[in-house]
């Protein structure tokens, strides 16, 4: 069949992925911006909106699906990414997301996010990072830096926070990239590589609470400082950052180390971003720099193309169909041994 | 030289095999099960293994047992008492000799019976020799010495020529019993057919039992059961997990829906997932999740993109599901929730068989939370309570509980195989697309009160749901306080109306006396034989057995109201007596055991009688 045959896709804008629901989240909050982007981003991947899920599970950004104009489940804490296994593997046409927090994926949903990225469905998880519990006001979460003084933790927290990055790397995640809600061109073009990216893919979005935890990546945003503390991660390119882009890293051993260009110091001697790489271990190098001692590394750090599970759990059906012909319920119930009585 | 043997028949006849967890008693048991079937008697079975896959050699910790009761007229039960014991070790003897009938036939494997063996089972002098045992006809055989002259020729190790002693013991059950061997020599050649060797070990030590039955003197009596009078028909042999997993199968092409099958596993509902990941050719989506949690929303993820939902588990599993369940009632999404119970509280006891999950299955959720519950009777009828949930969870838009337990589980009993065509077709309706403009209401109710299950991938019924309370209509999310009365009362009304369409609860026995008997689940067997017992003895007793737990039927009050007492016996401390005391307000008693174990008939009759 001839595809000039069908008829033209209607070319959507973002307003057409908002549904009809008042956006209820604080005003300043770090969402609004993340939800623009979604939207904004959308309509580049010519999915019309009935074939888009969005899955959460409980928390701030777990409202996310109700103000979208596609399909939604705003379910339980922590459970998204097993709900999404199932909409996945029962219908691998959709395209699903799912949207999480740093409590929601890494406390209580820690089990699920790690299986769903060993399985690698194609799916793209969207965890907004804000290093804070915000709906229950204002407790530590498991990315909260050792000594935050919380509600829950008056005379600072002696919990040791985890790298998002490092756990989804740990994970087998085949895709792994970090953005920031400020930084819209940059989020934006993160999240359509996520959705390109054929397996799971993994999203971190830096994320301000400016109610219970404001300014906690303002080292990141900040006009005047961002440029020395934000390292851009791109494939191909050497490892350059600073305002006057004079600073690199270089690689030390198997210990990265921060250095400047120039007295003797080209772009050569640098480390050179390279996302395809099979192992995961430039990835996982780059997820374990922090600030202030690096900068702290943005963009898509792990993008590999690897068997997907809903694909070969659908193989095994049709190789099953093919070897044995569809089921046949009489043929079963009379398989083995069976006896008659006259 | 084959001696001249009397031939005695029989109207039933119970043997139980018992050994070590490693001696194939369980192998030994299903292939006299399968031989009964297919000779015609109608056939029940217990088998009874420890929670230790492998406890230590010779202990009596590592029993397994398999009770197999076999008849020439319907039966219910496995047998409350055994006519033949056979009995592989020490520790056997000791664990399972209560159950043998004075005057039984006690068949020991006489080499097992040294002086360690005596001390792992506690044995301070060997019964075989100090006259304990004086009042069963006991038959002592030396198996190993048998098993390996019998293989001798074949050049096995030991290790393996030993291995096959269950099947010597099985040969000398069927010839003390007149069973045929060609069923368990097809069984052999399917089995061991990629080894030779071990095939032709097996069905050498299969025969020499037969023929030690013939000829050895010490078994003057051989024994016949003739076939049953069963209703015309097709039959197999079939055990409740596979049942459930075969219902499930058709629900799922009467339907017209495929099955994804969420789990994650446990004793005693693995064997579900393991039959079900055989039959993928009828496009079985089975997904071993990480864990209980993720088993049921997984599923709740696949029944939201509109496949069958089936998730399965034990006890301690449904504890986890609880919030994912509430998910459910919440977004009112079809799904079946299967529950084999076994012991509880926590891991209590994996193997062992309880109904102590029914109020968790009733009320073991956050806040007003209603879900039906079917429960199956029997093995066979694992099967028909599956097609049962699967209409009820797609007509009403709401989980559906289904329970059986371990005693069903891992029972088997004849089937009379139905025509499909003769199986209802479970119609499911899926709103189609919207054009532009009209508005899709998810939360829209028919005349059963359910919502559209509209799916993931229709152009214009794009929607959400989740666990926030809902907007009735429009399923928007709603916290108004007369919003909410509103949805809860519309989600337990839902529920409630699913007793118009059931089918009124039936008697059998006198529809007025002295005593109803109400029963719920696996004891069936066991209470519908007691009564008949006492029926026959012309007693003024009835039996309701209850299939639908929630809702009950709706002449239930009205019929507990026509007997002197209601005794409800059950495997846990009351549960089914809690309810319907407070949904009935009638003085119902219970009778209660905990002990793992099924019902014995006498045990009922002698309860009933107090009443009488």
């Amino acid at each position: 069949m001839s595809t000039d045959a069908l008829p033209a896709l209607p070319v959507l804008k973002a307003a057409d992925f908002a549904s009809d629901q008042d956006v209820r989240w604080c005003p300043g909050c770090g969402d609004y911006s993340i939800l623009a982007q979604m939207k904004k981003m959308l309509p580049s991947l010519g999915i019309p909106p009935h074939q888009i899920v969005f899955v959460s599970g409980i928390g701030c950004s777990s409202r996310f699906p109700y103000y979208m104009n596609t399909y939604g489940m705003h379910s339980i804490h922590g459970r998204a990414p097993a709900i999404a296994t199932g909409v996945k593997v029962a219908n691998p046409d959709l395209s699903v997301w799912v949207i999480t927090g740093d409590g929601d994926a890494l406390s209580i949903g820690g089990n699920h996010l790690l299986h769903a990225i060993r399985r690698n469905l194609d799916i793209n998880i969207v965890l907004f990072n804000n290093q804070i519990y915000g709906l229950t006001k204002g407790q530590y979460s498991p990315t909260s830096p050792l000594g935050k003084v919380t509600k829950s933790t008056p005379f600072g927290s002696v919990d040791n926070p985890l790298s998002p990055l490092s756990v989804a790397i740990g994970a087998e995640a085949t895709f792994v990239a970090r953005s920031i809600d400020v930084n819209i061109k940059h989020l934006s073009e993160t999240l359509r590589r996520a959705a390109e990216h054929r397996g799971t893919s993994f999203v971190e979005v830096y994320q301000n609470c400016n109610i219970f935890n404001d300014k906690a990546f303002e080292y990141l945003t900040d006009r005047n400082t961002k440029a020395d503390t934000t390292l851009e991660v791109e494939h191909g390119k050497p490892m350059i950052f600073g305002k006057n882009r004079d600073k690199g890293i270089r690689l030390n051993g198997i210990t990265p180390e921060v250095v400047e260009l120039g007295k003797g110091i080209s772009e050569d001697d640098l480390l050179f971003h390279d996302e395809k790489l099979e192992e995961p271990t430039l990835a996982y190098l780059l997820s374990r720099m922090r600030h202030p001692e690096f900068p702290v590394p943005i963009g898509v750090m792990r993008y590999v193309e690897r068997p997907i599970f809903e694909q070969r759990l659908h193989a095994q059906i049709d190789e099953a169909v093919k070897k044995r012909g569809d089921g046949d319920l009489n043929k079963l119930f009379q398989s083995g041994e069976t006896w008659t009585v006259a | 030289m084959g001696t001249q043997k009397q031939v005695v028949k029989l109207d039933a006849a119970t043997v139980r095999f018992c050994g070590d967890s490693g001696d194939g008693m369980q192998l030994a048991g299903t292939q006299l099960t399968t031989t009964s079937a297919i000779v015609g008697n109608d056939v029940a079975t217990f088998p009874d293994f420890p929670a230790e896959i492998r406890a230590p050699r010779g202990t009596l910790a590592g029993v397994s047992g398999f009770q197999i009761h076999f008849a020439s007229k319907e039966i219910y039960t496995p047998g409350d008492e055994v006519d033949a014991l056979v009995a592989m070790n020490p520790a056997a003897l000791k664990t399972n000799l209560e159950g043998l009938i004075p005057g039984g036939l006690l068949i020991v494997n006489a080499e097992a019976f040294d002086k360690k063996g005596l001390e792992q089972a506690h044995y301070a002098k060997n019964p075989l020799e100090d006259g304990s045992l004086d009042s069963y006809k006991l038959i002592s055989v030396e198996m190993t010495k048998i098993t390996r002259e019998a293989v001798a020729e074949l050049g096995l190790g030991q290790k393996d020529a030993d291995r096959c002693r269950n099947f010597f013991a099985m040969g000398l059950v069927f010839w003390l019993y007149d069973r045929p061997l060609d069923p368990t020599l097809r069984f052999i050649e399917n089995k061991f057919g990629k080894r030779p060797d071990v095939a032709e070990a097996n069905r050498k030590v299969l025969k020499a039992g037969f023929h030690y039955g013939e000829t050895t003197e010490a078994m003057p009596n051989q024994y016949i059961v003739d076939r049953a009078a069963l209703p015309p028909g097709i039959y197999r042999s079939i055990m409740g997990n596979q049942a459930a997993a075969w219902g499930l199968i058709a629900a799922s092409k009467l339907s017209g829906h495929e099955i994804f099958y969420g789990t994650y596993p446990i004793t005693p509902a693995s064997d579900i997932l393991h039959e079900l990941a055989k039959h993928k050719n009828f496009g079985v989506m089975t997904f071993q999740a990480e864990d209980e949690i993720a088993a049921v929303t997984s599923t709740i993820g696949a029944a939201f993109a509109g496949k069958m939902g089936v998730t399965g588990s034990s006890g301690p599993g449904i504890a986890l599901k609880g919030e994912g369940l509430g998910l459910a009632v919440m977004m009112e999404l079809p799904l079946i929730v299967i529950n084999v119970q076994r012991g509880g509280p926590s891991t209590g006891l994996p193997t062992k068989t309880e109904q102590a999950d029914l109020l968790q299955s009733m009320f073991g959720r956050n806040g007003e939370c209603p879900m039906p519950i079917i429960a199956a009777q029997s093995p066979v009828d694992c099967f028909y309570v599956i097609l049962e949930a699967w209409k009820i969870a797609t007509r009403y838009m709401t989980p559906v509980f289904v329970l059986t337990d371990g005693y069903l589980a891992n029972g088997s009993e004849p089937w009379q195989v139905p025509d499909v065509a003769d199986l209802e077709k479970i119609d499911v309706k899926h709103p189609g697309p919207l054009s532009n403009g009209d508005e899709f209401q998810p939360y829209a109710r028919d005349e059963r009160l359910a919502r559209p299950w509209a799916l993931p991938g229709t152009p214009g019924l794009v929607h959400r749901v989740g666990g926030l309370e809902k907007q009735n209509i429009t399923g928007n999310v709603n916290y108004e306080a007369m919003n909410h009365q509103e949805m809860v009362d519309l989600r337990a009304k839902k529920v409630a109306d699913i007793a118009k369409e059931l089918p009124p609860q039936t008697v059998e026995g006198p529809d007025k006396g002295k005593l109803l008997v109400l029963s719920w689940g696996g004891t069936y067997g066991s209470c519908r034989t007691a009564v008949r017992h006492m029926l026959a003895r012309g007693e003024s007793v009835a039996h309701a057995h209850l299939r639908y737990m929630n809702p009950m039927p709706a002449n239930l009050g009205e019929l507990l109201k026509q007997y002197d007492n209601v005794l409800i016996p059950e495997l846990n401390k009351g549960q089914l007596r809690l309810l319907i005391r407070g949904e009935y307000l009638v003085d119902a008693k219970g009778f209660n055991k905990v002990q793992g174990k099924p019902f014995t008939v006498s045990e009922l009759i002698e309860a009933f009688g107090k009443y009488l």
